[in-house]
């Protein structure tokens, strides 16, 4: 992209303005939403309660986007989420005693939670290895992963959900540490870790060194293969942790839910800026897309227009942000 | 024999007759002729769609918005259809959904070629925007009473045969659409200049702009063929499945280009054959009808497609990756 060609100091500057962009879309749209459901778009009802939704959309999109950052993708997200959420469900609903006293329940919990991300770092290691090692295109690798996971949780649990998680464990999904709910927390969490791993770190740096140019990183002595691995190892262990929140939520786990998602992800990546092709996006742009798309979405929910309809929109959305770019793209070329 | 080792196209061949030798051999119902003809009947839409994946692919780039082209293209038709032409030919049908499919197609191709965004991601938006379209706008509701012309075509046969139970088993005439598909996109790739260009496309696309190709011709090309094959296969769908319903082929996108890599189209582009594409299907439906004739349950069907994309892709990385070896 033109980007690439951009000095230092200029390309923060056009990182920035695309930024400033984004936040304006958001804020239209939420104008937008404020004024079309008067008296309960701009609730603190409302907005506790989409603080509660977006946080699974985000935290799978903050995992797409490292995915993408290096020029791949991982259609295996969704499915490492149901994997993790439903190896934790065996544990807390059919390991666990009935009659477990609190102490013995919080130490049950712990465990499930360490073997879910354990889950999700254990498959995004395999896709590492099947990209960088074996060298399977990432669409491929992942898409033949994700069918794996999927096929062995539904052999796992006949594909019948997994229901009753103990109360403890549905704290993480359903309540509140001062005014903020959990979900929410950790979804800023994982996006403070990541914006400081990206900016700050040398992993961070030398991902979006091998998303813009690989040949460049190889030639430089950039560890190409340990960086994917690293890479999509993290993609794995953000994939469980929207799975431990979704399974939170909703007090269940199945080898199907969310299976939207992992193309929505896809959707809230490119909005936020993350360039398909690799060496771009930030935290921040894809953060503020979510954002703007759990506006869209919760205003469309109040004025109950179809799941579909949202869809639709949705889908309008990029092509528009992308017709957008293009024109932009095009003007600043022709008046260099 | 090196050389035939190293065509993907050959140890791809090889495998799949193992395989079926393998299923053969644990349940021989397998080789029943009506086994067969519902294994070559479940290849027809597939197929279609995946000729039509194996042009994008080709090309450098991937579509997954085709199963949404196709659906809206099958709902709407059947719509018009009752709406308008209730006794319309089966003729008129294809018309109409061709068409329909090969308008949404042209959508895909101004933003791939006049923007030059890539095709997964415009594909990712139109296959939202379509199918949201239809579904909140054009209806939800099942369409039970098709047409008189396509009910008629889904009876209609070019084989017939009783087995040795007494049980009628029918080859669809739809498989002629197939084998034509197959000879025009065959035709197409080996012998225009057109099918050149789809290849030189996926190889370089800057030596193909200098080479004197017009690559957004050609792009627009891809697209709409791509809209009007599934088009086709969309109202195909409807007449197999006597009913037209909008949640249909939606989900299956994955799996058809699965079929096409299976095959040994490269993902990143410049190289794939018509013979390659349709073993590739073949072998996709071939595992996913036999998993129960060799009394494997249906829950490990999808631990099974994804072992074989995992490992076909595998190998073909790997040899890929061992040629290079040999050349430097």
């Amino acid at each position: 992209m033109d980007g690439k060609l951009l000095s230092g100091k200029r390309r923060y500057m056009a990182a920035d303005r695309s930024i400033l962009q984004l936040l304006l879309i958001a804020i239209v749209v939420f104008i937008i939403m404020a004024l079309l459901n008067p008296g309960k778009f701009l609730t603190l009802l409302n907005i506790e309660s989409m603080a509660y939704q977006f946080p699974e959309l985000g935290i799978i999109s903050l995992g797409m986007m490292i995915a993408m950052l290096s020029g791949g993708i991982d259609l295996s997200i969704v499915s490492i989420a149901n994997m993790a959420s439903i190896l934790m469900g065996l544990i807390l609903t059919k390991m666990m005693p009935q009659n477990a006293a609190n102490n013995q329940i919080v130490l049950f919990v712990a465990f499930a939670l360490l073997i879910s991300l354990i889950t999700g770092l254990i498959s995004g290691l395999i896709n590492g290895f099947l990209i960088a090692h074996v060298g399977i295109p990432a669409i491929l690798a992942t898409l033949g992963t994700s069918q794996i996971l999927t096929g062995i949780a539904i052999v796992i649990t006949k594909g019948y959900a997994v229901p009753g998680f103990p109360e403890i464990f549905l704290k993480i999904g359903n309540s509140k540490l001062f005014i903020f709910p959990i979900p929410f927390l950790v979804f800023l969490a994982c996006a403070i870790v990541l914006f400081f791993l990206l900016q700050k770190s040398s992993f961070g740096i030398r991902l979006y060194l091998i998303g813009t140019n690989i040949k460049a990183s190889v030639f430089s002595g950039i560890k190409v293969k340990s960086i994917l691995m690293k890479s999509y190892a993290l993609t794995g262990v953000l994939a469980s942790i929207a799975g431990i929140v979704m399974t939170a939520r909703t007090n269940s786990a199945k080898a199907d839910y969310g299976s939207s998602y992992v193309l929505q992800a896809v959707l809230v990546a490119v909005l936020g800026g993350v360039n398909p092709a690799g060496g771009f996006g930030s935290v921040i742009g894809l953060s503020i897309a979510v954002l703007s798309l759990q506006f869209l979405s919760s205003g469309f929910n109040m004025l109950r227009f179809s799941n579909f309809a949202t869809e639709f929109t949705w889908g309008m959305f990029l092509l528009l942000i992308m017709g957008i770019n293009y024109f932009q793209n095009k003007r600043i070329k022709s008046s260099k | 024999m090196k050389k035939l080792l190293q065509q993907h196209e050959f140890v791809v061949t090889i495998v799949f007759f193992l395989v079926v030798i393998l299923i053969g051999a644990i349940n021989p119902a397998f080789f029943s002729i009506g086994n067969i003809f519902s294994l070559l009947k479940s290849m027809i839409i597939r197929g279609i769609l995946a000729l039509g994946v194996l042009i994008v692919i080709i090309s450098g780039n991937v579509d997954i918005s085709f199963t949404a082209i196709s659906a809206f293209a099958m709902y709407t038709t059947s719509k018009i259809m009752l709406a308008l032409f209730p006794e319309g030919g089966l003729l008129l049908a294809f018309a109409i959904g061709g068409l329909i499919g090969l308008l949404l197609g042209s959508i895909n191709a101004s933003f791939v070629a006049g923007m030059k965004l890539p095709a997964l991601i415009v594909s990712l938006g139109t296959s939202s925007a379509i199918r949201g379209f239809m579904l909140a706008f054009i209806g939800v509701k099942i369409i039970n009473n098709l047409p008189a012309s396509l009910i008629a075509y889904s009876r209609s046969y070019i084989a017939k045969f009783t087995d040795a139970s007494g049980k009628i088993v029918t080859l669809p005439s739809a498989i002629i659409m197939l084998i034509a598909v197959t000879i025009i996109v065959w035709f197409i790739l080996r012998y225009t200049m057109l099918g050149r260009g789809v290849y030189a496309l996926g190889g370089d696309p800057v030596s193909t702009e200098r080479a004197g190709f017009n690559i957004k011709a050609i792009q627009y090309f891809i697209y709409c063929f791509m809209g009007f094959l599934s088009g086709i296969a969309g109202v195909l769908h409807s007449v197999f499945m006597r009913n037209a319903n909008p949640f249909d082929i939606v989900g299956t996108e994955l799996i058809v280009i699965a079929s096409v890599v299976l095959g040994g189209a490269s993902i990143t582009g410049g190289k794939g054959t018509v013979y390659g594409t349709l073993l590739g299907v073949a072998f996709t439906v071939l595992i996913e009808n036999s998993l129960i004739i060799i009394g494997v349950p249906s829950y490990w069907q999808k631990v099974v497609i994804g072992l074989i994309i995992v490992v076909s892709t595998a190998a073909s990385a790997l040899r890929e990756k061992f040629a290079k070896l040999e050349i430097s």
